[in-house]
């Protein structure tokens, strides 16, 4: 039997890191609810399981996602980890086709080259060194690219590297030396042999010129097996545990397994599969914006993987969700972060060694006592019969223009409706629930629900994508929500509504709520390809920025939110555009604050383009009749 | 004894040094921009609870300052944070951010409410 003292620091690691990996799996499946266990069973041994081998394939190893946003950092994520698996995936086979034994030990094909020091020198095995030192090439091309990244951001396309902790720097330092290591040791075994192929052959030669090549190579092999070693060691109490995590996270997002809105298993598998590769932080324009560089999403992960009290950090996001869009592991990052504000401020603890090897279930105590119901003095109203209703919201009472223009669309189409909130309503709840209030939320909604119950409405359209949201996630109601942009598509395909073409160019901006939020992309662009010229801008549909006004964000001041403005105002304007639309009252009012062009909701826009014969005639009918007979007899 | 109408009333001004302006305190450490309200009230006037109670933001911020705490507590509780106040405020008052704060501080120190 082949075997070295060297090898043993590699074998303890790599058995530790194997064992650990399954009794974590099987604690979190432990953890999982019963539903969720159930999915994930069926996602295992049913058809969801090809399709997370695929991913698995496709994302972690060849890391399409991060090629496809920024190839260099995708380059470098690449070459690390499928280079890794290619190296291990032919080190196997050559040691399998070559070695003494079929069926080794893995050290057998790691240390292939230690214990067979002459093979490769020609033919079919040469070939195959020839293969081996190209995957080895591959991976120290991408670890120079990571070694330049650590020292200089700049190179690899991401501003800001996520910075590190002490035991994450000696993972790392651990994982930097792993292959040049190999390198040298196979190099100076070649020389030593005058085996090796265009690499460690080279290479070899060339040391073994001038140095003791059979002497220096065993220092190497040690070098090699401990870095191994200590790396799979450490690596659950690094970030290198994505690397594990994320395999069970693939399997059981693709069992059907979400976020929902309490914490349990699926929330802690998601925190643990996040690699800090910082394309959140890229992505977020409070960093690129307003300069706020220690909120961004790899840093809410990072505090609670620590244990911190991150609440500071979740509630300093405008939650509009251009990370969650992004994180190419596809983390739920909104939701996680919701869950960290519905906890609000967590008591902090130090954890032991052995609490990071083993980290109970992640308690968030949170620090809210129960207080007494703060909406009890709301009343309860009888609203008008109707079959829809048009709730403005908040922020379209403060922007009356959308209000009217809403208004005069509803009489131009002639549809049976009440205006639920005309002379100011109760709020939809949102902007508590982003405040982490969840049951004070629960109070209005309740409120409202039973306000839209009474009036028999089947449609209920709003001119707030907040509130859009809201109707639509949170109110259980047997009414269609619409958003006036979804509305007036309607009007205009049932021929309701006839337009004028205005010859006007028009940029249009995608409001967070209503795009990523909810799924409304094509309909307000649709409405405005009707009445004007749409321009094309550099931040269409899933990649629109937020306007800064958002109600998400508690934390930052006014002058913070205008840096962002006037960033995403210059950007939209760079068409030349006759109009900036966009489809939110919020958005309007934020960004016509910073920009000379005129900013407009759609509502205004079509509200301009409506033939105004039409008006009259409608006008002229009964329309409103009905409302009116039923206030009398209130 | 003869009753003429007259009576000495009790002294009515306000002693300010023995109110507690912790939770002020707490708020404007948090949230500095608390400081710059000049109590307008804009945010009133505009208010979502304001148009069903006789809920003012404005009368909060001056009761804080004083450190007349009992009665900002009984009422803060009603905003619906809905913003609209931060949108008008002409002095970029972060107001939802104040109101969550002092919610926090009620929570936090309920001796200091008084
Ligand atoms: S959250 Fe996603 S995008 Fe951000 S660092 Fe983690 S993996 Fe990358
Ligand atoms: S949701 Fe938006 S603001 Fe918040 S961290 Fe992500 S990108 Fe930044
Ligand atoms: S979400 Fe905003 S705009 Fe809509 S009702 Fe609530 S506060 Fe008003
Ligand atoms: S609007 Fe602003 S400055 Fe005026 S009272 Fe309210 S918070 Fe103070
Ligand atoms: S956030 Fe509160 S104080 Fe401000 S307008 Fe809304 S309900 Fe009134």
């Amino acid at each position: 039997m082949q075997f070295d003292p060297f090898i043993i620091p590699f074998n303890i690691g790599l058995y530790f890191i194997v064992i650990y990996a399954v009794v974590r799996s099987v604690s979190w499946f432990g953890d999982l609810s019963r539903p969720d266990k159930l999915r994930l069973q069926r996602g295992f041994f049913g058809k969801a399981f090809g399709q997370s081998i695929k991913e698995i394939f496709l994302e972690s190893l060849i890391h399409r996602k991060i090629l496809k946003s920024n190839p260099r950092l995708g380059y470098m994520h690449m070459s690390l980890a499928f280079g890794w698996f290619l190296l291990i995936l032919f080190g196997t086979i050559e040691a399998d086709v070559f070695g003494a034994h079929h069926l080794n030990a893995p050290y057998k094909a790691i240390f292939f080259k230690f214990f067979n020091p002459e093979h490769g020198r020609m033919g079919f095995e040469a070939a195959f060194s020839f293969l081996m030192d190209l995957i080895l090439a591959f991976i120290l091309s991408g670890l120079v690219l990571a070694i330049i990244k650590r020292f200089s951001s700049r190179v690899v396309g991401i501003k800001k590297t996520t910075k590190l902790r002490v035991l994450d720097k000696i993972a790392l330092t651990s994982l930097w030396l792993i292959f040049p290591s190999r390198l040298l040791a196979e190099s100076f075994t070649s020389g030593a042999y005058g085996t090796g192929s265009f690499l460690t052959g080279s290479l070899g030669s060339i040391l073994a010129s001038f140095l003791p090549a059979q002497e220096m190579a065993y220092p190497f092999w040690w070098l090699y097996s401990l870095s191994l070693g200590t790396f799979f060691i450490l690596l659950p109490l690094t970030r290198y545990m994505h690397i594990p995590t994320e395999l069970f996270l693939i399997f059981a997002r693709n069992s059907g397994i979400k976020t929902g809105d309490q914490p349990g298993a699926f929330r802690e598998i998601q925190i643990y599969s996040c690699s800090s590769c910082g394309i959140c932080i890229d992505a977020c324009q409070l960093n690129f914006s307003a300069g706020i560089t220690n909120i961004q999403s790899a840093y809410l992960m990072k505090g609670i993987r620590n244990n911190e009290n991150v609440s500071d950090i979740a509630f300093n996001c405008l939650m509009c969700g251009r990370c969650d869009q992004k994180c190419p592991v596809g983390i739920e990052l909104t939701p996680l972060r919701m869950l960290s504000r519905r906890a609000g401020e967590t008591v902090e603890n130090e954890q032991s060694i052995w609490q990071k090897y083993f980290p109970g279930r992640q308690v968030m105590l949170p620090v809210k006592p129960v207080s007494d119901p703060s909406y009890s003095w709301l009343k309860q109203e009888e609203p008008a019969k109707t079959d829809v209703i048009y709730f403005a919201g908040c922020m379209t009472h403060l922007t009356p223009a959308i209000k009217n223009s809403m208004i005069t669309i509803l009489e131009a189409s002639g549809v049976r409706y009440n205006f639920l909130d005309e002379k100011g309503g109760v709020c939809c709840g949102r902007p508590l629930m982003l405040a982490g209030q969840d049951r004070e939320a629960r109070e209005l909604i309740n409120h409202n629900s039973q306000l839209i119950w009474k009036s028999g409405a089947h449609t209920i359209v709003t001119s707030c994508p907040i509130c859009y949201k809201v109707f639509k996630e949170s109110y259980y109601l047997d009414v269609e929500v619409l958003h006036h942009s979804q509305f007036i598509k309607n009007l205009i395909e049932e021929g309701s509504l006839k337009l004028n073409f205005l010859h006007r160019k028009v940029t249009y901006h995608t409001p967070c709520d209503l795009g990523r939020g909810s799924g409304v992309y094509n309909e307000p662009k649709d409405v405005l390809r009707h009445v004007a010229r749409l321009l094309k801008s550099d931040f269409e549909d899933e990649n629109s920025l937020c306007c800064g006004g958002s109600l998400g964000n508690m934390k930052i001041s006014s002058r913070q939110k205008s840096m962002i403005a006037h960033d995403v105002a210059t950007e939209l304007t760079k068409g030349n555009p006759d109009i900036l639309a966009t489809s939110c009252p919020l958005c309007k009012k934020t960004l016509s604050a910073a920009t000379t062009t005129r900013v407009a909701d759609i509502s205004e826009i079509v509200a301009d383009a409506i033939v105004r014969t039409a008006i009259k005639k409608k006008l002229n009918e009964p329309v409103r009749k009905v409302k009116v007979a039923v206030d009398f007899h209130n | 004894m003869e009753r003429f109408g007259f009576a000495i009333s009790k002294g009515r001004q306000i002693d300010y040094d023995a109110n507690s302006r912790h939770i002020a305190g707490y708020i404007s450490e948090r949230e500095p921009s608390f400081r710059v309200c000049i109590e307008c009230g804009c945010c009133a006037a505009t208010c979502t609870t304001g148009n069903f109670t006789s809920f003012s933001l404005r009368e909060l911020h001056i009761l804080l300052k004083r450190g007349e705490n009992e009665s900002v507590r009984e009422n803060i509780k009603k905003c619906m944070l809905c913003g609209k106040c931060t949108l008008v405020c002409p002095r970029g008052v972060n107001t939802r951010n104040v109101v969550t704060l002092a919610r926090q501080a009620f929570q936090k120190f309920p001796a200091d409410a008084v």
